[in-house]
């Protein structure tokens, strides 16, 4: 990643332009053209220093529903359990960390109810408790990180 | 949700195509007019459905590796208060209330925190801590220590 690089992320993270020639008027703000910018994020998606680009949903507002859930798996079992977790679609990440509780996943679905259900199928598939924490206010939340 | 709407979203919650023209494409696959597909996107960025449109950085490349959920078991009567408090400080990228689960979960303040390193993070814990005072019975830091997914919120 070089500085041209890094001044598409830091200037990308949002405000991309929604007309019929995006990456144009993106990449004139940029002071390149369009083909560097098209290029260039290719490369920052391929090799994963973006995770993707494009319109971030909350899918609350849309009338969907998240949750965070937590589970407390053995070490040997983790594989075999991220697995079964990951393979539901409405599993957005996964992370493990260093707790007791060491699987830590954020659902986004249609309902709650509807990701219940899905807390139900992972108990069941897997053979553990899922601690479902759905959130019940939200104080802040911003993430534009500097690169 | 508007069916065309939920269409839209299914069809760019991945990400825009990397072509000149990506929203004619993106109309194209879905049979409606380019004009359509951007004033539906600008109504949804207009009324929050769209928090942003760009890019979405992975932490972990742009150095960001320590990943820290602070958690902290808050008296219910200012949990929202300093809740506040917590989400404004810059550090701070998501700050929710959640239940707690006893006996094996007090905390109801979940604050996320980023940096660059462990040393960074672990000042900003500190912080939190002298901001919620006499209110604060017990907190633990959770850090990551790997990604096993991440796609980002999707409709299933």
């Amino acid at each position: 990643m070089d500085d041209t690089d890094r001044r598409i992320v830091n200037a990308l993270q949002g405000g991309f332009p929604l007309c019929s020639r995006p990456y144009r008027e993106a990449a004139s703000r940029l002071g390149m053209d369009e083909h560097e910018l098209l290029s260039r994020l290719r490369t920052l998606l391929d090799t994963d220093v973006l995770t993707r680009f494009g319109p971030m949903y909350d899918v609350e507002r849309m009338g969907g529903a998240f949750t965070l859930c937590a589970m407390s798996v053995p070490a040997a079992d983790l594989e075999r359990v991220g697995a079964l977790v990951n393979a539901h679609a409405e599993v957005a990440h996964n992370y493990e960390r260093a707790h007791r509780f060491n699987v830590w996943f954020v659902m986004g679905g249609t309902s709650h109810a509807a990701l219940a259900n899905v807390v139900s199928q992972i108990e069941a598939e897997t053979g553990y408790p899922v601690m479902n924490l759905p959130r019940e206010a939200e104080f802040f939340v911003e993430l534009r990180l500097s690169a | 949700m508007n069916p065309i709407d939920e269409r839209i979203v299914r069809a760019t919650q991945a990400g825009l195509p990397l072509v000149p023209e990506p929203y004619a494409a993106v109309a194209r696959t879905l049979g409606i007019p380019e004009e359509e597909l951007l004033a539906r996107l600008s109504s949804m960025l207009a009324d929050g459905r769209i928090r942003r449109i760009g890019a979405v950085p992975n932490h972990y490349a742009l150095g960001y590796r320590a990943n820290a959920m602070s958690v902290w078991d808050v008296a219910d009567e200012a949990v929202d208060e300093l809740g506040t408090a917590v989400g404004a400080l810059p550090f701070v990228s998501h700050c929710y209330r959640r239940p707690r689960r006893l006996p094996d979960w007090p905390y109801n303040l979940f604050a996320m925190v980023h940096g660059r390193g462990r040393a960074e993070t672990e000042v900003c814990v500190l912080s939190i801590r002298d901001l919620l005072g006499s209110a604060l019975r017990a907190h633990d830091v959770l850090y990551s220590t790997r990604i096993l997914k991440k796609t980002g919120l999707r409709l299933a």
